[in-house]
Formats: structure tokens, sequence, C-alpha cells
């Protein structure tokens, strides 16, 4: 009997991994798919990581590295090429590889920390022919970074989230042309600095509020029609692009990987398509915690290692000392917000501060997010300008809750 | 007036910088060192792989161990592609010693064994 499994060795798993055991855990188990830890850092080979938690400018690899280092200081058991195959309420877990063959271990706790995968051409419907030379950005920073394959020549780049604008200088850097970046949406998704790093030093347009509304080509791609779109992202007839080329990489958004969470019978929040957690990042179902993208989609490595290590401490707590208590507030988005985490707070089990991450659902200039119980407002943040690309973090002290019941809005005033 | 949006860290202030390089909008000093070396002479690091014989995967991970001029990216890139390692690498193992000049160093960003 472990008193923690941990699913998943990227950068989630790591962190709660380590934080487990330094607070006073000694079973515990990784199990991770791939052949090595680190998970998507490992092909994220561009620097800007370890900013926060660091404070150095380190490359992906460098970031998984740090935390394997770690890890290896502790007495955490590792079994990767190894697939859990379920996670059942009573917290046994099911796993399968060529070392153990299929094996059921349990576990006094367990933290899902199984990141996310990408939409794909499906997931968004575009029309046209199905030839080779479509991947999703991610799949060809895969070929590219870590098995040394070149996916094309002339590549046209759908979405401006990050993998995609850091693909497009990559794809560059290795003798492609890349055409344009199309986004859906009159604003990018991903963040200001790839902006400019990867398109701007490379003068790579970026087409705003188009999208691809056509593919062609037989075996291979051969073209893809862009169109701008209306202020319901409907192609505008008339406006239609062509562009000659040879692959296009779709980065299209990111899907949490929840179908062990949802096997294990967690309260699932439809809005972040993650469990609905507690502020110690514990799931419905007690002694199951989640932290990472498989929570809700981070923009930053360092605040899934700050989340996971909440995390990892939660479950070590939970085992040594048992269940958190205490009547739970509900947060509620209001104007403005998308979706929070945590979705519910227990005073009782707050220290001295809890931090609620959040996206905002359009761009907002000089601003106030704005905490409020009814009609009492319980505190306030300044911000110069809000944009849903870069996730919102506040920090607020559990004082200001005494005598709250029910539920907390956060919501959004331009000033 | 120049607007710039730093890259330093994934903050990106939005910053201003007039004709005597006064930087205003930064949160931090190195917004402003940042704005005043992109208007004078702008650097990148470079990120990328190179070959690398008797490892698990055909591709090691390098990166410039400072920021080069951004005119020497492609330069940068080129010396990057002449070169083959063997296994083991460890992280920070020097690839190349002073890369086309810029007396900075390639170095290896993961461990390869």
């Amino acid at each position: 009997m472990y008193e923690l499994i941990v699913v998943g060795g990227g950068p989630a798993g790591l962190a709660a991994a380590c934080a487990a055991w330094e607070n006073g855990l000694r079973r515990i188990l990784i199990v991770e798919r791939d052949r090595d830890l680190g998970g998507i850092l490992n092909q994220c080979i561009h620097n800007g990581f370890g900013l926060t938690w660091f404070k150095e400018e380190l490359t992906g690899p460098e970031y998984a590295h740090r935390f394997i280092e770690m890890l290896a200081k502790t007495g955490v058991e590792v079994r990767t090429d190894t697939m859990v195959l379920d996670v059942t309420p009573d917290l046994q877990v099911h796993m399968t590889g060529p070392a153990t063959g299929y094996k059921i271990e349990r576990a006094k706790s367990v933290i899902l920390a199984m990141g996310c995968r990408e939409r794909t051409r499906g997931a968004i419907g575009i029309p046209g022919t199905r030839p080779a030379g479509v991947y999703t950005a991610g799949a060809a920073q895969r070929y590219v970074n870590v098995e040394g394959w070149l996916p094309g020549k002339r590549v046209v780049i759908l979405g401006s989230g990050d993998i995609g604008l850091i693909m497009a200088r990559r794809m560059t850097l290795e003798g492609a042309k890349v055409l344009a970046c199309v986004e859906v949406m009159p604003y990018s998704g991903g963040l200001t600095r790839n902006i400019v790093q990867c398109l701007q030093d490379f003068d790579i347009p970026l087409y705003l509020s188009h999208t691809v509304t056509e593919i062609r080509g037989k075996d291979r791609v051969e073209q893809v029609v862009v169109s701008r779109v209306d202020e319901s992202r409907r192609p505008i007839p008339g406006t239609e692009m062509v562009f000659d080329c040879d692959t296009l990489l779709l980065s299209v958004g990111l899907i949490p990987e929840n179908e062990l969470t949802e096997r294990a019978g967690v309260v699932m929040d439809p809005r972040t398509k993650g469990a609905l957690v507690y502020e110690n990042m514990e799931t419905s179902v007690p002694g199951i915690f989640t932290c990472g993208n498989v929570t809700h989609v981070h923009d930053l490595v360092d605040f899934v290692s700050a989340e996971s290590r909440r995390a990892g401490a939660a479950a070590a707590k939970y085992v040594l000392h048992g269940p958190a208590a205490g009547e739970y507030i509900a947060l509620k988005n209001g104007f403005g917000v998308s979706c929070t985490v945590p979705q519910r707070v227990r005073p009782q089990n707050v220290e001295k501060s809890f931090n609620v991450f959040f996206r905002v659902n359009r761009i907002f200039g000089k601003s106030e997010i704005v905490v409020s119980a009814g009609e009492r407002e319980l505190c306030r943040f300044k911000r110069d300008r809000l944009a849903p690309g870069e996730m919102e973090n506040i920090t607020v002290p559990v004082k200001l809750l005494e005598g709250v019941a029910g539920e907390i809005t956060v919501e959004i005033r331009e000033v | 007036m120049r607007e710039l949006i730093c890259i330093v860290c994934p903050r990106g202030c939005h910053m201003q910088v007039d004709d005597s390089l006064n930087v205003t909008g930064n949160f931090c000093p190195r917004g402003a060192a940042y704005a005043k070396a992109e208007l004078t002479h702008p650097t990148r690091v470079v990120t990328s792989t190179v070959r690398i014989a008797g490892a698990a995967y055909p591709r090691c991970p390098v990166k410039t161990a400072a920021p080069v001029p951004r005119e020497k990216i492609f330069e940068v890139m080129d010396a990057i592609g002449r070169v083959t390692l063997t296994a083991p690498v460890k992280v920070g193992q020097t690839v190349i010693d002073d890369v086309c000049g810029t007396g900075v160093a390639v170095v290896a960003a993961r461990e390869l064994l």
C-alpha cells in the first residue's frame, strides 16, 4: 500500500511528489507513460521557463532536469513506460507496462497530474480534403525537437497560442518558410513576449480575426484558404486569401486529459474541463487531488510547480492528519471572469490567505478585480491590463471571509 | 517616443522609451536594460538542437549560454547545425566554445545518457 500514487511524471507530478516527500510521506510512487520523466518540457526547448520559480531563464529540458534532480534526492519510486488505465473511487490504481505487466496498486491518496492534449483538426472541423501535412503544433514540436525531422517547408499556422507562436520561430530557424499565423479571435491567445520574439523578429504576419476555411491537396497539403471572420466568428465571403504551402500547423487549444478523473467519479467543472477543486487542490472524492494542466490550462510552468506543491503538501496532510474539515464557500464567476480555480474554499483549512486563478473573457484596459459576498465588497486588486491569454492570480486574506456563508463572486470592473 | 513590449519575462510590460532612452512602464530594472539594448543593439538567446549519437533520441537540445546579437541568429543556427555530439551529455556541457565570434558558448540543455 502506497501513501501516495502520482499519475503523471511531468512538471506537475514531479513538484507534487517532491512536496509530499518534504511534508513527511515516505511511500510515494510516480507512474509515467513515457520513457522519461519531464513530460512536455522535454520537447519545449525554447527558454523562458523558471523566471518566477528559479529566478533564472531556463529551457524546458533544463527546468525538468532541476526537478528530476530534486526528486532523485528523495526516496520517491518511479515507474516509467507505465500507463495508468483506471483509478477507482476507493483509490486502487490499475496500471500496465513492460516491466510489471498489469498491476493494481492501492494508495491512501492519489494525485492526478496527467496534463492535457491538443485539439485536432477534427475538433474544429476545417472543411476540405484530408491530405498529409496537417499537424498539431505540439506534434510538430516533438518531430523537430526530439526526433529530428522537419515536417514541412512552407507552413501556415492556425492559432496564435504559445505553442503555435513558438513553432513559427522554430520552423523558421530550421529553414522552413512560415507564411502566416492565423488567429480567429481579434487578439492573440499567446503571451505578448512570444508575439515579439517569435513573429515580429522574423517578419511573420499575424492575421487576427481570420481562420482557415479550406484545406486543399490530394496526397499532401498544397494550399490553404484563409478568410476574415465577422464578430460572431463566421467567415466573410469574398475575403479569401490562398496560401501555397505544404504544411498546416494547428495551435487551437488544449484539452485537459481527464478520462481517469471522470472514471474515479470526481465532480468536473465544465468550464475548466478539469476537476472541481477545493483550496488545497482536493477533488470531490476524498483523497484524490489534481494539479497542473489537467486541472486548468496554465501559461507558465512556474505556476504549475507552485500549484502542484500545494497539492503534494495537501495529500501529505490528508494521509498523516486526516481529511480537511469545514463548510465551503463557492467561488462564482462575475462579469468578465470565465472560470476560477479553486471553485470552492474551506476557510477553516486556510492558514493566512488563498490564491484564486482565473482568466478574463476579453481584453480589459485599466481595471479592478473585485471580490464580494452579496452586497459586501471584500477586496479589490488593480490591474493595468487584463487579457484572456494571460492567467490572473489574486491572493485573498482568509480573515476577510469571516461571517461569509454560501458564495463569493469575482468580477472585473473597468475603470 | 517608442512603444515596446518587454520580453525579458512572461509578464510582458508595455514600456515607453523617449529619445534620450528614458524608460517608463517597466516593472523591474531588467525591463529598462532590455529596452535600451533593444533600441541600440537587440540580442536574443538562441535555442535549437544538435545531432547526438548513442543516445535514446537523435537530437540533444542546446542553447547559447547568453544572448547573442539578433542579426547573428541564422549564422549561429548554421554553426549549431554542423555539430554532432556523442552520448553521454550533461546539462551545461559546452558544445561550441565561442559561437561565430560572439564570445558566447553553446551549451547542452538536456542530460542524455
